[in-house]
């Protein structure tokens, strides 16, 4: 019984120093100061401020939120498209080649991000390609696709080889086979793998500052990277985090109450 | 059958392009001068340099330090997340990812603001509770996921053999769980060493840390030092996945 309070007050304390930050920045959005952490009274200025987009020479944080998402979007799609298919490709090779890229696809996830970052930038330079949306997509691309490869894998091991040549001989095309046997088969990998390179391309900093060359492109991070630098965040960013904060949450907590339901089920079935 | 492997070529192009040949640019910027030519004067510059030589040991003390303090907060709280006795619920597990999700340097301002209003100053130990507060998800996790999927039966068995609880956890559940302490590990060190943005806004510019050096040279056009200083961090994280055995194991998907 202590052992039990104990353990729970010891996750109580890590979770209430994790949030503290957060819950800081959720307070402080419900009012009107402009410097973070002093409070000028209950205010939901900025959040009409943020929903209506009326601030005062503050439009970049709306195109940074914008090119944010895109990037993110194009960059998911893209690498769930490129690492579906070169899952199935790795499934069905062989020996030291089939090592050889597996080795290659885990490096963009063991290298940190600035490293990742620098390393394209000269690629970039090197090709003289200028830097803009395109660079900061296909880096994006170059980090996520590995994770989207990782999460396809193991359906495919877990599948059984033989319906998608059953589907053949029964009739259907290589094209419907693969609508409508194989890509249903890969989905839960692949919907894992589409959130996780969402997710990464969201979160990313180190990247994006590398390779989205002097065209004026800001993501949210580097965003407040350059607000910060200049002394003094915008307000607005305040509410959009507290936003952004409950919208996932919200997310996560659906998600795992559904899996959780469907293993319940599963497991009533299989009685 | 053997027609689905040509399906990896594509990736495999895409890999040369934008993994292995940005490397390879990597290593031949750090070994050129400015005209082109073969040189290993940047490598010897970083060891000549007072200021990149003394960043690179706080960053990897900095770096220890984190890891070591991150396995020692994670290690229990995952250890007790993993146990049915202490939590059934999902939801907590959740929250402890869930800040990995919100962008690391709004975090860390709002971070740094709170000490400033709670009247610590920015410094060694900002920088470190910072750094913590950043990791320490990444620690649980893989040491969570590990635990969660061990066979139970193991340290019961220990246990009905005579062993005490303790002893049964130091010599059971510990070794069994290593894979995940050594991808926590994988992804707190390096991590920690190669920071920039996050160091400065902790300790109010006081104290960079290595990832800040590579980005002012690469910054102010200094290509091939930085490139050197890239490389030699290279070398470190070819180090460090030494230790990494089963890599299959180092990520696990996050959702």
């Amino acid at each position: 019984m202590m052992k039990k309070v104990f353990a729970k007050v010891y996750i109580w304390i890590l979770l209430v120093i994790l949030y503290a930050p957060l819950v800081f920045i959720a307070a402080c959005s419900f009012t009107e100061s402009k410097v973070l952490g002093s409070w000028s009274g209950f205010s939901v200025k900025l959040y009409r401020n943020l929903l209506t987009g009326n601030m005062p020479g503050e439009a970049s944080l709306i195109s940074a939120v914008n090119n944010t998402l895109l990037i993110a979007l194009a960059a998911a799609v893209l690498s769930t498209l490129l690492g579906t298919i070169a899952a199935i490709g790795i499934y069905n090779l062989k020996g030291r080649y089939r090592k050889a890229v597996i080795f290659t696809n885990n490096i963009p996830m063991i290298n940190p991000d600035i490293i990742t970052g620098v390393s394209l930038f000269l690629l970039f330079v090197f090709l003289h390609i200028s830097q803009g949306y395109l660079t900061v997509i296909l880096a994006h691309v170059t980090f996520g696709t590995p994770y989207v490869v990782l999460s396809v894998m193991p359906r495919l091991q877990q599948m059984n080889p033989n319906i998608y040549e059953a589907a053949l001989d029964l009739g259907a095309t290589p094209g419907q086979a693969l609508r409508k046997v194989l890509i249903p088969e890969l989905r839960p990998g692949m919907v894992s793998g589409f959130i996780l390179a969402f997710t990464m391309s969201l979160d990313d900093f180190a990247v994006t500052f590398f390779t989205r060359g002097t065209i004026g492109l800001d993501t949210l991070s580097t965003y407040i990277y350059t607000d910060a630098r200049k002394g003094g965040l915008t307000p607005e960013l305040r509410p959009l985090m507290t936003l952004i904060f409950l919208i996932i949450l919200v997310l996560l907590i659906i998600i795992n109450v559904r899996k959780e339901k469907q293993a319940k089920k599963l497991q009533y079935i299989q009685k | 059958m053997s027609k689905r492997s040509n399906w990896s070529i594509p990736y495999v192009v895409f890999l040369v392009l934008f993994v292995v040949l940005p490397l390879v640019l990597v290593l031949l910027y750090a070994f050129q001068d400015g005209m082109g030519h073969f040189t290993f004067k940047n490598i010897g510059k970083f060891f000549t340099d007072r200021d990149a030589l003394s960043t690179f040991a706080v960053s990897v003390e900095v770096a220890l330090e984190n890891t070591a303090i991150c396995i020692l907060l994670g290690y229990p709280a995952a250890w007790i997340l993993s146990n049915k006795k202490y939590n059934r619920s999902a939801v907590t597990i959740i929250l402890f990812i869930m800040p990995m999700w919100i962008n690391a340097l709004m975090r860390t301002l709002a971070t740094a603001q709170l000490f400033t209003m709670l009247g610590i100053t920015l410094g060694k130990g900002t920088l470190l509770f910072g750094m913590v507060y950043d990791y320490l998800p990444f620690m649980i996790y893989p040491i969570y996921n590990v635990l969660n999927k061990m066979d139970k039966s193991y340290a019961e068995a220990a246990v009905d053999l005579g062993a005490t609880p303790w002893k049964a956890f130091w010599k059971v559940t510990v070794p069994l769980s290593m894979p995940g302490v050594m991808s926590g590990v994988l992804m707190v060190f390096m991590p920690t060493v190669s920071t920039f943005a996050i160091s400065e806004f902790l300790t109010n510019n006081k104290i960079k840390l290595f990832g800040t050096i590579i980005q002012e040279n690469i910054n102010s056009s200094s290509w091939n030092y930085g490139a050197a200083l890239a490389f030699i961090m290279l070398i470190i994280i070819g180090i460090t996945s030494l230790f990494q055995k089963d890599k299959d194991q180092a990520e696990g998907a996050l959702i």
